[in-house]
């Protein structure tokens, strides 16, 4: 099992770096979305694993997964909706102002896709 | 606490010129006056003490673990250099008064003045040197302020720049051998360091530790090479001038030398560096002042000259030769500030400085003439006046000292340096005051107001008076500030204007006569001069500022070339490397945590994880292709949270989920669909390297982690969540108690992102963003049936239960799975589902919730629930519960926590609904859509054939 999580994060960051190294705004935000994943299930993992123990306190269990990593992961996770939020509208806005959607927010002498299909 | 005071008074005193201005230029002046004048009464109620021998102290522990205190001492030499920092502080700022025109303004002028005045009172009573290096970076900015000044001047301003780039990298040099010396001597207190002589200079250390504290001495007080700032700082206004280069600013190196002249001077390497550099300043200079034809070119460099005095006669490591620099010290000050401020008087009144066009002034401004002679007089050492004085014992000193085994070298250079000084000086009586008064002057002078030609009336009066009563007016001073420098070996010496024959006499006679004779063979001088090379200080110094701004550039522009891909690609490559290094530099014996066993579900839940990341990777340029995958892999991922014993995180995780899909399909609505084939395959194959080495890495060192075992800090939390808590879901209680601040923090983050997105969105209407926007054009084909009967109805009927089961798991969430973070994605979504189904507009027009006071609410419960505590005693968002008898349902646990998590519950539905309302509203305007009459495109009701009806009655 550990083998399985450790590799399957490895895979999400190479997938996700990959991608945040693309040219257009789109696969940066697909790639951070896998990053984020990524850092999500390795932060989670430094509590180790550990099944059918959650940390919700019973009569049945003697012992308990580690809580505080998953308390941290859990706003780690809003958070990171927030952030994805914020960069999806910021590249929408930067699209919309330049009519690129280059990451570096400018192609000199193109017609952009968005300029050609306005007809303009 | 008198010690402290002194140095503190200017500093708060700076408040008061910029605030009283407003009141009037005199008063603003009158209250800078009274702020130096206490401070230099409170200095001279320490003067018995002082004359008597003793050494106040003043101490104030401030960061005693870097050796930094607030340490200050008071001896002869400090008392002699705050004193005349303070006294001609005074005179100057009646001076610039008169000076300054009613343009200028005067508050900003004072207040720069008094910062730098209490900077240098600050150095000269540092006892700890950290502290008097605060105090030395200080003088180098306010110095900054001060000389330029007049901001509208590209002189002012290059001027200020070129001093503060050269005092300033003086003053690193200076921090390094300073913390050498701090080293060496064991302590950071000039009291401790100064009676360490043998031991600093006998140390392997004491050459580099030597050369850097120079470095910084000779920057600041503008030793050859280095001279070459200080006239460029004349661009400054003239009493600024008169103040920095007569008794402040550049004698703060010379200060040091003194200063520290117990601990280091003595050595073959202290005499060689110092003696030489001021010997050839000394000269130098002095040949340069000889030609400059702007009156205060000529001071400046005159001033260079005299430093370079000074700082031989510390260079030679005698007693007496200190006790005459300390001597040269008081006279320089005295003539040099009056010369200043007679040549800010004649550029006041004549409109220039040029030597050139002037000339036979002393008729039309007698008491301005009169007072410049006399000082011009002294800085040529004519008898009887100070300037001979402290020349004579300079000659004398000079006369005895051999350099590298010749008897006769530096007197003769001290000799030929002095017949310079003695020409500039006549050539500023005789060019500007004596000779034929002209008619073409640009404005026609007469004698300045009373307060212009007062302070250096007052100087000159001291010049004479010192001239003849020596050791009347600076003998006991002189006694103790030298007995400071000298360490209490004070030599015999004796003050007077005949000695009787000496060579000192003899050498003064040469130079006071050749002085005469070159300034009448002036012209004859000049070509002269044409013959040698002139580097031109200025352009070599730009020449080495512009070199050093093109290096950075290129190396700016190689890292910083606008490309957030390279800067990716660095970035990470640099996190892969120092990764790597600390990873393989580790042990890396395999773990001995027991490993879990993996399911064959797992294992094809790893497969699909591993097909859909690939896929991803391949396809990535079918972006709604992609997006589908990002949701199946959001879906792995909670399953393995549920797996691993993670409910909370499972629930929160599939619910983020449907939120950011629906965010990136809303976005992709305006993006391109696919996106174009770019890099080349020598790229992707990079892009692919350094993915894959970023990916074995993080996976290696999770799996090192993962087979580990390790202690934790949880136990805590396990065993208080209930009794300390009152819940029995750790997480939940975690985050609303134990971590309630953290996870404030977090929402307010959230509230902030939403709000941004708002402001993004709701401004996107204007300018191009808003012309793209409304020429925009769907590139896929709409459905006709927008808004789907089914979904409607489903979703409506749907919405009360959403909702139920929002407060349901809402309500639970202390003791199971839940919470407010998971409850309010719930509720966010169940809204949602009503904007999908009929449209943001009939949605929009049924919503009466505000979503940015809901936002508001949510931080505002959060934290008043925090408060709540207070009230209690207790601290922030502490936590308490009680059991509430409820008809029907029965016992229930009510926590005050409960609060709290409903602020996360009302934060996190305000910002999610906020961002993807605005987003669709958005959407809507750019499509220009009707708001719809009804919730469906089809009214079923006008389906039914009006014609049928009747027949089915």
């Amino acid at each position: 099992m550990e083998l399985l999580i450790s590799s399957g994060v490895g895979v999400l960051v190479a997938s996700g770096v990959y991608l945040v190294l693309r040219a257009r705004t789109f696969p940066v935000i697909v790639g951070l979305a896998l990053l984020s994943y990524a850092v999500n299930l390795l932060i989670f993992g430094m509590g180790r694993l550990v099944i059918d123990r959650p940390p919700i306190l019973s009569l049945h269990l003697d012992a308990y997964t580690d809580p505080l990593p998953q308390a941290l992961v859990l706003t780690a996770i809003v958070i990171a909706f927030g952030m994805t939020a914020l960069i999806v509208v910021i590249i929408l806005r930067s699209f919309l102002e330049t009519g690129s959607d280059h990451v570096d927010g400018d192609e000199e002498g193109r017609l952009t896709e968005l300029d050609e299909r306005s007809g303009r | 606490m008198q010690l402290a005071l002194i140095v503190l008074l200017p500093f708060v005193g700076a408040l008061l010129p910029p605030l009283l201005i407003r009141a009037g230029r005199n008063t603003c002046a009158t209250a800078t006056f009274l702020v130096t004048l206490t401070a230099l009464l409170v200095l001279l109620v320490q003067a018995p003490a002082v004359l008597g021998g003793e050494i106040l102290q003043f101490r104030l522990e401030w960061l005693p673990l870097l050796g930094l205190d607030v340490n200050f001492f008071l001896d002869g030499y400090g008392f002699l250099f705050a004193g005349l920092i303070l006294f001609i502080g005074l005179l100057i700022i009646v001076y610039a008064r008169f000076y300054l025109s009613r343009e200028d303004p005067m508050g900003r002028f004072m207040a720069y003045l008094l910062l730098f005045q209490g900077a240098m009172v600050g150095i000269v009573l540092s006892d700890n040197i950290l502290l008097l290096l605060i105090f030395w970076e200080l003088t180098s900015l306010s110095s900054f302020l001060l000389i330029g000044y007049w901001n509208h001047l590209p002189e002012g301003r290059q001027g200020a720049r070129m001093a503060l780039i050269v005092t300033g990298s003086g003053g690193l040099s200076m921090i390094a051998g300073m913390l050498l010396l701090g080293q060496i001597a064991g302590s950071y207190d000039l009291t401790v360091i100064l009676s360490q002589g043998e031991l600093v200079k006998n140390s392997p250390l004491y050459l580099p530790m030597l050369l850097l504290i120079l470095g910084g001495a000779f920057t600041k007080s503008a030793q050859f090479p280095f001279h070459f700032w200080l006239p460029h700082a004349m661009a400054a206004p003239t009493p600024v001038s008169a103040y920095l280069h007569s008794a402040t600013m550049v004698k703060a190196g010379i200060f040091l030398l003194g200063r520290l002249w117990p601990a280091l001077a003595g050595t073959e390497e202290w005499f060689y560096l110092v003696a030489t550099t001021g010997l050839v300043t000394m000269a130098v200079a002095a040949w340069i002042a000889l030609f400059k034809d702007d009156l205060k070119a000529l001071l400046a460099f005159s001033t260079v000259s005299h430093l370079g005095l000074v700082t031989m006669l510390f260079g030679f490591g005698t007693p007496f030769a200190a006790m005459a620099g300390v001597l040269h010290i008081i006279n320089h000050a005295t003539f040099k500030c009056a010369l200043f401020m007679t040549a800010g008087i004649v550029d006041h009144e004549t409109h220039t400085r040029d030597i050139r066009r002037l000339g036979g002034l002393m008729m039309l401004m007698p008491v301005t003439g009169t007072i410049a002679v006399v000082a011009a007089f002294s800085m040529a050492g004519m008898p009887p006046l100070n300037g001979f004085l402290s020349k004579e014992l300079m000659l004398e000193a000079a006369a005895h000292t051999d350099w590298l085994g010749s008897h006769l070298v530096v007197g003769i250079l001290a000799t030929v340096a002095a017949l310079f000084s003695a020409a500039y000086s006549f050539r500023y009586i005789f060019h500007v005051f004596i000779g034929r008064q002209r008619d073409d002057y640009p404005h026609h002078p007469h004698d300045p107001p009373f307060g212009m030609w007062a302070p250096p009336a007052i100087l000159v009066l001291l010049v004479v008076l010192i001239g003849f009563f020596p050791n009347t007016i600076v003998g006991p001073l002189l006694a103790v500030s030298a007995g400071a420098v000298t360490g209490g070996r004070l030599p015999d010496y004796s003050l007077a204007l005949w000695h009787g024959i000496t060579p000192a006499l003899l050498m003064s006679l040469v130079a006071t006569v050749g002085g005469a004779l070159l300034l009448w063979q002036h012209r004859a001088g000049l070509r002269l001069r044409s013959c040698f090379w002139r580097p031109e200080a200025k352009a070599i110094f730009e020449g080495l500022i512009e070199l050093v701004v093109a290096w950075s550039r290129a190396g700016t522009t190689a890292l910083q070339n606008g490309s957030l891909q390279r800067y990716l690609a660095i970035t990470i490559s640099a996190a892969i490397v120092i990764g790597y290094t600390g990873f393989l530099g580790s042990s890396l014996e395999p773990g001995t945590r027991a490993p879990l066993h993996a399911p064959w579900i797992a294992v094809s839940t790893w497969l699909v994880l591993v097909v859909a990341c690939v896929a991803v990777v391949v396809l990535h340029r079918r972006r709604l292709f992609s997006l589908i995958v990002v949701g199946v892999l959001g879906l792995i991922v909670s399953l393995a949270f549920l797996y691993l014993s993670a409910p909370d995180l499972a629930l929160t995780q599939i619910s983020v989920e449907v939120v950011t899909v629906i965010l990136m399909l809303l976005a992709l609505n305006f993006l391109p669909k696919e996106t174009r084939p770019e890099s080349g395959p020598g790229r992707r194959l990079r892009d692919g390297i350094i993915a894959g080495l970023a990916g074995l890495g993080i996976a290696a060192a999770m799996h090192a982690v993962l087979t580990r075992d390790f202690s934790t800090i949880s136990d805590y939390h396990l065993a208080n969540s209930k009794t300390g808590g009152g819940g029995t879901n750790v997480v939940n209680v975690i985050l609303v108690d134990f971590r309630g601040f953290d996870t404030y923090g977090e929402i307010i983050v959230l509230g902030i992102a939403a709000l941004t997105i708002f402001a993004l969105l709701d401004t996107a209407l204007q300018g191009a963003c808003g012309r793209r926007l409304m020429a925009w054009q769907a590139d896929q084909a709409r459905s006709a049936d927008r808004h789907p009967m089914m979904m409607v109805v489903g979703t409506r009927a749907m919405l009360p239960l959403a909702l139920m089961v929002g407060v349901y798991i809402f309500l639970r969430g202390h003791n199971e799975p839940g919470g407010g973070f998971i409850a309010g994605l719930v509720v966010a979504i169940a809204l949602l589902m009503q904007y999908m189904a009929s449209g943001f507009a009939w949605a929009q027009e049924r919503a009466r919730v505000d979503y940015h006071a809901m936002i508001a609410t949510g931080v505002l419960a959060a934290g008043l629930t925090g408060i709540a505590a207070w009230f209690f005693g207790w601290p922030f968002l502490k936590s308490t519960y009680t059991y509430l008898h409820v008809p029907l349902i029965g016992e229930v646990e009510v926590a005050s926590a409960m609060g709290f998590d409903l602020g996360v519950f009302l934060c996190v539905v305000g910002s999610v609904m906020l961002a993807l309302a605005n987003l669709s509203r958005i959407g809507r305007i750019a499509e220009h859509l009707e708001v719809p009459e009804g919730p469906m495109d089809v009214d079923p009701s006008k389906l039914i054939d009006p014609a049928v009806v009747p027949a089915a009655n």
